[in-house]
């Protein structure tokens, strides 16, 4: 049991969510950060299913390892991150089709994340499945958290509400208090991203270039 | 049972018995260095061979084919009733009959019919309950059948009209109740499939399905669909439009032109007084 959770396999689960965050540090998956974070609700559901596909992509291709040929193993990746993805969202819309739903619009999202395909390559097809599951599980949520904490900031500012819910009150509005609609818009999203890195960047000048 | 041989691999020493020694005799090695020889003397197979890439990709590919049309197969019959409760949950929204348990049960109390409209535009055959169909585009487009769902709320009689459309980035689709003088909106329900989060997307929610009961239908002259969207604060006729999405531009036009489209469609239903 103290192997599962070595030092090596704690860090991999670990680092991702701070110092090696896959969104702020290793600038992945940008793309999809900016899709959906107008709304808190979406983020979440977005960073959760990342997590999980993120976790059994990394252990198929991590089993695979030794088998896949070199020259096309970026096609092998793709197409057990395709099929997952796809079998996932078929067996959600048999059997929980409200999640199925909510979901839809992510499925393409999460099949393109270039965090499903970075991890795979720089981790999984040289290390063992379990600590490419930790590894897939660490990536999926400091990508999440991010999301988060793009997502809050965008809903409340942008939407005064938080997962749907005003909390900004009605007094405010009535002393001339309005709405950022420019937070909705997917620069904004970016603009708010930076500001994340900034501050991640001046507290630990290791992650700073020289 | 035979013996094994193991091979120490920092010396070339060959040990016989049923398991590697702790340490090897000759250079001192421990047993993880030993290697079993004659049986399966580890194949390497060259992964970068032509002839490997290209059968492990045909292998890959048909194994993933068939494991994508067994789940498919093996869950359509699950998923098409999945969708068709929804679909029947979506037409039970625009009667303001919302978080129903027992889907099919409300349905059959709410709905009374699945019609079609004859040439006339009057009310014709019924669909039967097997036969309920999920893409109102297909029926028109494919079948040339235009659905009516006959319903009854309160004693009152009301018709449910199934519309379709492109949004943005995908399709919009909805289902507009009407009072029985077919010309009063009773209440709507839109849906999407790809709209974006917190703009166009807000067309499936209750504050814009709010604006639209008793909105009419008809322009005054009774000739052409008046009910539409326009954008937020461009509202000219109140009687029939109702303001946009702010942000959602795009989506609100494609909901606008979803329902002058499918609407006019249904032109001589709904000018036909009892």
């Amino acid at each position: 049991m103290s192997q599962l959770f070595s030092k090596k396999n704690k860090e991999a689960l670990t680092s991702p969510i701070g110092m090696n965050n896959p969104v702020t540090v290793q600038v992945l998956g940008i793309c999809s950060a900016l899709a959906v974070t107008a709304k808190l609700e979406p983020a979440i559901v977005m960073g959760l299913s990342v997590t999980v596909i993120t976790a059994f992509s990394n252990v198929i291709i991590s089993l695979l390892r030794h088998t896949i040929p070199n020259r096309i193993r970026i096609i092998v990746q793709l197409v057990v991150v395709a099929a997952l993805v796809t079998i996932v969202s078929e067996i959600l819309k048999a059997y929980a089709y409200d999640v199925s739903v909510q979901l839809s619009v992510y499925v393409g999202l999460i099949i393109t994340n270039c965090i499903l395909m970075g991890r795979l390559e720089a981790f999984a097809m040289t290390n063992a499945p379990w600590p490419s599951f930790l590894d897939g599980i660490g990536n999926g949520l400091g990508y999440a958290l991010i999301l988060i904490v793009v997502g809050f900031l965008r809903e409340l500012l942008g939407s005064g509400a938080i997962l749907g819910h005003s909390v900004i009150p009605q007094a405010f509005y009535d002393a001339g208090y309005l709405n950022n609609g420019l937070m909705l818009m997917p620069p904004m999203a970016l603009i708010i991203l930076a500001c994340i890195i900034w501050w991640q960047r001046s507290r630990h000048k290791e992650l700073q270039d020289k | 049972m035979a013996t094994k041989k193991f091979r120490c691999k920092v010396c070339g020493y060959v040990h016989e018995g049923d398991t590697a020694p702790a340490v090897c005799p000759v250079c001192k090695a421990l047993a993880s260095e030993f290697e079993e020889m004659g049986a399966p003397a580890k194949k390497k197979l060259d992964t970068n061979s032509n002839v490997y890439t290209l059968v492990y990709a045909a292998v890959m590919v048909i194994v993933v084919a068939f494991l994508l049309a067994f789940v498919n197969s093996s869950l359509r019959t699950r998923q098409n009733e999945n969708i068709k409760q929804d679909t029947k949950k979506q037409i039970l929204a625009a009667l303001h009959v919302n978080n129903v348990t027992d889907v099919n049960a409300e349905f059959a109390r709410y709905v009374k019919a699945d019609r079609l409209l004859d040439a006339d535009g009057q009310l014709g055959e019924t669909v039967p309950e097997a036969d309920f169909a999920t893409s109102y585009e297909k029926e028109v487009k494919e079948r040339g059948r235009l659905h009516v769902f006959e319903c009854e709320v309160n004693g009152e009689m009301k018709y449910v009209i199934p519309v379709y459309g492109t949004g943005l980035w995908g399709a919009v689709w909805g289902y507009v109740a009407l009072d029985d003088d077919k010309d009063t909106v009773f209440g709507v329900y839109f849906s999407h499939a790809s709209e974006t989060p917190g703009l166009g997307a807000e067309i499936a929610g209750q504050p814009f399905w709010d604006e639209f009961p008793g909105k009419r239908v008809l322009d005054n002259a009774g000739s052409s669909v008046a009910l539409g969207v326009m954008k937020n604060g461009k509202v000219e006729n109140p009687a029939s439009e109702v303001d946009g999405i702010s942000g959602g531009t795009i989506t609100s036009n494609g909901v606008d032109q979803m329902l002058k489209n499918c609407l006019a469609n249904y032109m001589k239903f709904l000018t036909i007084k009892e």
